[in-house]
């Protein structure tokens, strides 16, 4: 690809390893996306469904899915807009958790996330398992604000952040992916930051 | 809890990372406007966005998103580039960018924030937010269906709304809030303003920063649009 004559881009020093190929250090920023009108929601009135290919589905109140063991996340975030933020912290629950009491099908290679909004993403089974991915309703110890996807939203830190669906609302369980809303967009359908797969078509 | 009307979407083609090359540059104070040729174009519709990479000689890169301001019809890419304090690539295209320069390119991208020219339309744009609707506007035009498109263009002062002009004279409704024009006094657009612009249209667009977008999805409430009638496109940093 063709060098742009006369881009120097920010000083490379300081860099830290952690940034993966393509992003930027937001940080105290942390930029809002979405593609619909921010909901604001009763968290009381909030409840996750597990269905699909799940030997038990099963929905769970704000109330329920809060005596359910509570699991943080701390570290990085990274949206295919090109930021990252550094050192954040979550709380809420493991999605492992949901998922060993709603038991997945040996069938189940996939999982759509639905908000209440309608926006949907895809993600492969096992990038929301071995404790990878999480409800999260906390963000550094406070409530999760609405624009950021509060009451709850989905948490994948591994992948980028448009697969952490905001007011997630159900997770259904599948055999055979299907684009969710960006990714019938062109955008990837996993969506690791490492392999820069921002778009179908990335490696 | 009402069930939410899903968000349904075509399927989009984004072509692979192509090259531009800069065949027009016009600068004014914060506004930088490109005009580029793009080696291997892909047809897009008007309110998608694309990628903008810039690579460096040590092979550095920083890649940015800007919405397109030419309508499909156009041949060549029309992108309008706000200048952010600090902007890594913001500040490439104000202060050293000219003619002849090459970026790498991708897209068109995004098949949810688009207007094809089917539908009626109100939009609501803040600052560069108008962009897009500068997009649409030009391809209403070209298809013969003005009609069919309401813009309400928001700045702070006439300086600071990119296409001020060409907006004006395609006859959007122009609100600022910093300074009075033609005997409006300087405000957001005001529900009343509203109201008109809105009766009878099936969709609505906003585009903005998270700020604008908030303010302007619930007026566009006020005046009578639903929530799921309402496609937002919004950037910035919140607090």
């Amino acid at each position: 690809m063709p060098i742009t004559r006369g881009f120097t881009g920010r000083p490379r020093r300081g860099r830290p390893d952690r940034l993966p190929p393509g992003q930027y250090d937001a940080g105290a920023d942390w930029p809002v996306l979405t593609a619909e009108v921010t909901p604001q929601l009763v968290p009381e009135e909030w409840t996750i469904t597990v269905d699909g290919l799940v030997e038990r589905p099963r929905t769970w109140s704000w109330a329920e899915v809060h005596e359910l063991p509570g699991s943080t996340y701390s570290g990085d975030i990274h949206c295919v807009t090109t930021w990252s933020k550094l050192d954040v912290t979550f709380g809420g629950v493991g999605v492992e958790t949901l998922l060993e009491l709603a038991g997945p099908l040996p069938e189940a290679g996939y999982v759509m996330a639905h908000s209440t909004t309608g926006y949907t993403t895809n993600l492969p089974l096992d990038d929301v398992r071995g404790g990878r991915a999480w409800l999260a309703w906390e963000y550094d110890g406070r409530p999760l604000p609405p624009e950021h996807g509060g009451p709850v939203r989905l948490l994948v830190p591994h992948l980028y952040f448009w697969k952490s669906a905001k007011w997630v609302t159900r997770l259904e369980l599948m055999a055979a992916d299907r684009p969710g809303f960006w990714e019938r967009g062109g955008y990837h359908d996993r969506g690791d930051p490492w392999l820069e797969q921002r778009y179908q078509g990335d490696p | 809890m009402s069930a939410p009307e899903p968000l349904l979407d075509t399927t989009t083609a984004v072509g692979a990372w192509t090259t531009g090359t800069i065949v027009e540059i016009e600068r004014t104070a914060r506004l930088v406007r490109l005009r580029l040729v793009v080696a291997d174009p892909v047809d897009h519709l008007p309110g998608q966005h694309y990628a903008v990479r810039l690579r460096a000689e040590d092979d550095y890169t920083a890649t940015r998103a800007y919405s397109i301001a030419s309508d499909p019809g156009d041949a060549l890419l029309e992108l309008m580039v706000e200048c952010l304090p600090g902007g890594e690539v913001s500040g490439y295209f104000h202060d050293e960018a000219r003619v002849g320069d090459m970026v790498e390119l991708r897209g068109p991208i995004g098949g949810w924030f688009t207007w094809n020219g089917d539908v009626t339309a109100v939009c609501l744009g803040g600052g560069s937010g108008v962009v897009p609707f500068v997009a649409m506007l030009r391809h209403a035009r070209r298809l013969g269906v003005t009609d069919r498109l309401r813009v309400v263009a928001v700045a702070r002062t006439l300086d600071a709304l990119p296409y001020a002009a060409e907006l004006d004279e395609a006859g959007a409704f122009i609100a600022l809030t910093r300074e009075n024009l033609d005997g409006r006094v300087a405000a957001p657009p005001y529900v009343e303003e509203l109201q008109p612009l809105v009766d009878g249209v099936e969709r609505g667009y906003v585009c903005g920063s998270v700020g604008f977008a908030s303010y302007a999805t619930r007026i566009l409430g006020e005046a009578g649009l639903p929530a799921a009638a309402i496609r937002v496109e919004q950037f910035g940093a919140t607090a």
